[in-house]
C-alpha cells in the first residue's frame, strides 16, 4: 500500500466526494494504481458521481474492492444497495473496521478516502486505525465553509498529520481570503477551482466529467501527487 | 467479518492469552459465534485448522452460537433475530458488515431502525483450556 490520502472538510456540500472522485480519476490517467473508499456510511455519494451499479465485492480471504473506471472501489452502497442507512456513532464505528479489516485492496499506489464532513466518528476512527494517513482538505469560499474547516485543521495540526493542503472549491469571484487564512495557519494553499457551470451535467458519466475545467484543476493537484 | 480474517483474529488473540497466561500448549478453545452475520461453521473450522500454529496442534476448536436479540430504541421492544424470510442479498449484506441490520431490518412494533444489537453480533474467545509448563 502505497500513500493514503483523505479528502474531507468541515462542512457537506463543499464539493468534497467530487474532488476525491475525480483526483481518483486522474491519477488512474496517470498510470497509478488506485483505490478508492467511500467512508461516508450515511450520505455516500460517490457511487453516484461514478454511476456504480451492480458491482459487488468478490470473497477470497476477505473481499476485493471491484474495479470501477480503474478504481479499485470500496463502499458501504455494494451492502445497503444506496437504502437508507441510520446508524449511530458506534455503528458507524464498528462498520467502519469491518471494511477496513476485510478488504484487500492488493497493490496500490494511493488509496484515496472519500471523508464523511466534520470531526466525528470516521474521521476519529481513520486517525486511529490507519497509520500513514494524509490529508487534502476541501473548502468553498464563504467564511462559513472555512470556520468549519479551520476546526478540522485545528484538530489535525493538534494531532500532528500530514496536511498536504486545502483546496479551494467553487470559486467566483478571485479572492485571497481563503488563501491568506491557509498560509496563516502555516499550511499549503493548494489552488483555487473555479465554480463550473457544466460540472453537474457531467455527474454519473466519468468521461464527461474528465473534460470538464473543474477536472483540469484537480489534475494538477494529481500531477503534483503523482 | 468474513470467516478467515475472522479465525486470524481470534488465533492472534488465544495465542496472546497463551502466552500471557504461561501456557504451553493449547487443548481446547470456545469460540461464541454471534447469530446475526450466519457465520458458516464449516468454513470457520476449516480457517483455524489451517491458520493454527504449533501451539494449537493438540487444539479442539469449540463453536458455540449466541441467538441475537435486538432492543428497540424507540419504544423499548425487545425481539429475537430471524434468518428466515431474508434474501441471499441481505443475509449477504449482514454477513460482511453487520451494521447493515440496520439497512433492512426494523423494529418489529413500531418499524423504527433504531434499535441495539444486544446480542449475537460479532466473533469472540469465550475460554481457552490448556496445559501450563511446571518446573
Amino acid at each position: 500500500m502505497g500513500r493514503v490520502i483523505a479528502v474531507s472538510s468541515g462542512k457537506g456540500g463543499v464539493g468534497k466526494s467530487m474532488v476525491a472522485t475525480t483526483l481518483a480519476l486522474n491519477l488512474v490517467k496517470k498510470g497509478l494504481k488506485v483505490g478508492l473508499l467511500d467512508l461516508d456510511f450515511t450520505s455516500p455519494s460517490t457511487h453516484v458521481i461514478l454511476a456504480v451499479k451492480g458491482l459487488y465485492p468478490e470473497e477470497e480471504y476477505g473481499i476485493l474492492p471491484p474495479l470501477a473506471h480503474g478504481l479499485r472501489y470500496m463502499s458501504i452502497v455494494h451492502y445497503s444497495l444506496d437504502e437508507p442507512a441510520p446508524l449511530r456513532g458506534e455503528d458507524v464505528s464498528n462498520a467502519i473496521i469491518e471494511l477496513l479489516a476485510i478488504t484487500r485492496w492488493g497493490e496500490l499506489d494511493i488509496l484515496i478516502l472519500d471523508m464523511p464532513p466534520g470531526i466525528g466518528d470516521a474521521t476519529l476512527d481513520t486517525l486511529r486505525l490507519v497509520p500513514r494517513i494524509e490529508y487534502i482538505v476541501v473548502t468553498t469560499p464563504s467564511v462559513v465553509a472555512f470556520q468549519s474547516v479551520k476546526r478540522l485543521l485545528l484538530l489535525l495540526l493538534d494531532l500532528k498529520i500530514p496536511v498536504i493542503g486545502v483546496l479551494e472549491n467553487m470559486v467566483m469571484t478571485r479572492s485571497s481570503y481563503i488563501e491568506d487564512k491557509v498560509k496563516g495557519l502555516g499550511l499549503k494553499y493548494l489552488g483555487a477551482i473555479d465554480y463550473d457551470e457544466g460540472l453537474e451535467a457531467s455527474i454519473g458519466e466519468p468521461a464527461k466529467l474528465m473534460k470538464t475545467g473543474f477536472s483540469k484543476g484537480v489534475a494538477e493537484l494529481a500531477r503534483s501527487l503523482a | 467479518m468474513h470467516e478467515w480474517a475472522l479465525a486470524e483474529g481470534v488465533i492472534t488473540t488465544a495465542a496472546r492469552f497463551a502466552e500471557e497466561n504461561g501456557l504451553t500448549s493449547v487443548t481446547e478453545v470456545v469460540v461464541m459465534v454471534g447469530e446475526l452475520q450466519q457465520v458458516e461453521h464449516e468454513v470457520l473450522h476449516f480457517a483455524f485448522d489451517q491458520l493454527k500454529t504449533p501451539l494449537f496442534k493438540n487444539a479442539e476448536f469449540v463453536l458455540k452460537t449466541q441467538p441475537a436479540k435486538f432492543k428497540c430504541r424507540n419504544c423499548g421492544h425487545l425481539w429475537n433475530f430471524k434468518a428466515e424470510g431474508m434474501t441471499e442479498e441481505v443475509s449477504e449484506a449482514i454477513h460482511f458488515v453487520p451494521e447493515m441490520a440496520h439497512v433492512y431490518i426494523k423494529c418489529s412494533q413500531c418499524g423504527s431502525p433504531d434499535f441495539e444489537v444486544m446480542e449475537g453480533r460479532g466473533v469472540w474467545l469465550a475460554t481457552i483450556k490448556g496445559v501450563r509448563k511446571t518446573e
